[in-house]
């Protein structure tokens, strides 16, 4: 396995494990005392952007810990060059991510559409975004396998 | 997805070139030895700079680097079968 592959795998699970910490404190803190605060738009608006820059935050720290680890175990640098298959392969990732989050959307959309509360919405909404994300690393590592 | 119709000899123009390795062949094309080995395996077609470059590197003329075979070339297939249908 190259070094961008393991990147990309390692990315992939501190991603989820970001995302399922994140989501259980948010539920432990904030929704079990006060199960009503699912359908408030600022509570999720406010947990939402607090998201951005921990998810930001979390890839920078899993990059370096990832340079580090790789140094240790294999006495190589990473390859800092992004040359136009990275490109390629990043280009056609994000194509999926997209695709998979305008569909979330247009679920999210539905849900308001057929009457259903605001918080199933906002769920579609993050989960749709988790999932593109998550699928877009997926891509990227099958890409790197697989070639194209 | 490899494309077949496309093939080189990346592999035998290092060995001709004083078994020079990947990660030379990398440097010299500013590109990551994982996109050389990806090219030598035949997982990945180059752009026309690229495979130029590659090719300059080697100082042979591009089609001893790259060859195209149209009779694998599913685009050309796909015409014969429209035509002979049509016929």
């Amino acid at each position: 396995m190259h070094n961008k592959e393991k990147n990309t795998l390692f990315t992939l699970v501190i991603s989820i494990l970001v995302m399922i910490v994140y989501a259980t404190i948010i539920y432990q803190k904030k929704v079990v005392p006060d199960p009503a605060v699912i359908n408030d738009l600022q509570f999720w608006g406010k947990y939402f952007i607090l998201f951005i820059p921990i998810a930001i935050g979390s890839m920078i720290v899993s990059y370096i810990l990832f340079a580090i680890i790789n140094k240790i175990v294999t006495k190589e640098d990473l390859e800092d060059v992004q040359d136009e298959r990275d490109k390629l392969i990043e280009l056609r990732s994000i194509r999926i991510s997209h695709w998979i989050f305008t569909f979330g959307f247009l679920l999210a959309m539905g849900s308001q559409a057929l009457g259903m509360e605001i918080w199933v919405m906002m769920v579609t909404l993050i989960v749709s975004g988790m999932v593109s994300s998550l699928v877009s690393e997926l891509a990227k590592f099958i890409m790197y396998r697989r070639g194209f | 997805m490899a494309k077949e119709f496309i093939s080189n000899t990346i592999r035998k123009q290092r060995f001709m070139n004083d078994e020079m390795t990947q990660q030379q062949l990398a440097d010299a094309v500013s590109v990551s030895r994982q996109t050389i080995v990806a090219m030598e395996k035949d997982k990945y077609s180059p752009s026309l700079e690229l495979a130029f470059r590659i090719a300059h590197v080697f100082k042979v003329p591009f089609d001893e680097v790259f060859q195209y075979d149209a009779e694998k070339d599913p685009l050309w297939t796909r015409k014969k079968k429209r035509e002979t249908v049509q016929k």
